[in-house]
């Protein structure tokens, strides 16, 4: 019998949905974004996409893409509440 | 608008995400950050060798991962040892595929240094990286031979008394074909750092600065911010280094030249709160002796 090597598989939601870490959440205000790309570039998982779509479900809410927004275009929101 | 940010800031970096959705790191990381962009600038023929640090931790459970590449978890002190065995198989079977190290500074600076020192000598051809969060993350908060003068830890709780091991200088004197220092806080330095380091055959040394919001003791929003404030005060120096020949980049000549306030850098972390004004000139001693010596270096008058 061939020994199955336990080796791990990469998928998605390896670690579970960590959007329920969330606090804050950030909310894209679509008027004054100009598509700069720094939300993107600086966000340590990869949850914002070439759209600037954030994805809710994996997004820890750690705030840097709202600091670091050079127009103020994002907003963090206390969870439950809104915007 | 699809795509304009790999045009604008990232010109050479496909937009494949080699980490999935979503990595256990917690919210803020650093070096979460780091790996993203290195391994977008390595590319898919890349493979990991992971000592325990907090990136062993951030994979996820197994039987599922959430890195896209190869990854070897091994013991603490080996990374670069097994780096250089695989980095031999790799040779002898004719292929190209990079072989990174990635560590923490608990796994490069203490306990991983005879394995790296003596991966350096024989010349192995991989790159190691060494991302410096200043302590033992992963396991609490403990003092590390990296951490800076007088930041609190978990095991000095009244601020360390001893300065951070200058392991840059070490690491220099193996006289390397190439090795950097970079900030989480530069993205486009990083990649373009790493991409630099790949085109290159020997040992590379790569150490990336990585702010860590829990063990800094700061809002995780402000990672960047911080990472950048190290720059620009100057406690943080970045250049790249060929065998003898050092360049300093543009961040760390602009901090040369008009340096940010030091106590900014210290009091936006609640490691450095209730330092002495002793240690604080302490502290700016030895920085502006570090950069006093790497811009010797750079004008080659030392």
């Amino acid at each position: 019998m061939r020994e199955r090597l336990a080796i791990s598989r990469p998928v998605e939601g390896a670690c579970g949905e960590t959007g329920t870490w969330r606090v804050f959440k950030p909310v894209v205000d679509r008027e004054k974004c100009n598509s700069c790309g720094m939300c993107a570039m600086y966000c340590p998982d990869g949850v914002i996409d070439s759209e600037y779509e954030i994805d809710l479900i994996f997004c820890k809410g750690c705030g840097i893409c709202a600091n670091e927004c050079p127009k103020k275009a994002i907003a963090m929101v206390r969870e439950g509440e809104e915007s | 608008m699809k795509n304009i940010r790999v045009l604008t800031l990232m010109p050479t970096v496909p937009d494949t995400e080699y980490i999935h959705k979503c990595t256990s790191a917690c919210a803020g990381c650093s070096s979460d950050l780091i790996l993203r962009h290195v391994l977008k600038a390595a590319g898919p023929d890349t493979v990991l060798v992971v000592p325990a640090c907090c990136t062993s931790v951030l994979q996820g459970v197994y039987p599922n991962t959430s890195f896209g590449i190869p990854v070897y978890n091994v013991a603490f002190a080996s990374a670069a040892a097994v780096a250089s065995g695989m980095a031999a198989a790799f040779e002898e079977l004719g292929k190209n595929t990079n072989v990174i190290a990635y560590a923490g500074d608990g796994g490069t600076v203490d306990i991983g240094i005879q394995a790296l020192s003596g991966a350096l000598e024989r010349g192995t051809n991989f790159l190691y990286i060494c991302y410096d969060n200043e302590a033992y993350g992963n396991t609490g908060m403990q003092r590390s031979g990296s951490t800076p003068l007088g930041a609190r830890t978990t095991t000095t709780p009244g601020g360390k008394p001893h300065q951070k091991k200058d392991l840059d200088r070490i690491i220099a004197a193996h006289h390397l074909p190439y090795m950097a220092t970079s900030c989480s806080a530069y993205p486009q330095d990083i990649v373009r750092k790493v991409e630099k380091a790949l085109s290159i055959k020997g040992p590379k040394f790569l150490h990336i600065l990585a702010p860590c919001p829990p063990g800094w003791r700061y809002d995780t929003a402000k990672t960047i911010e911080v990472g950048k404030l190290a720059v620009r005060s100057g406690m943080w120096a970045m250049y790249e280094r060929e065998y003898d020949t050092l360049t300093l980049s543009g961040q760390t000549k602009a901090a040369m030249m008009k340096p940010a306030p030091l106590e900014e850098y210290l009091k936006i972390q609640g490691r450095f709160s209730g330092l002495k004004p002793d240690t604080i000139a302490e502290i700016r001693q030895s920085m502006e002796r570090n950069l006093r010596l790497l811009k010797k270096e750079a004008e080659g008058t030392c």
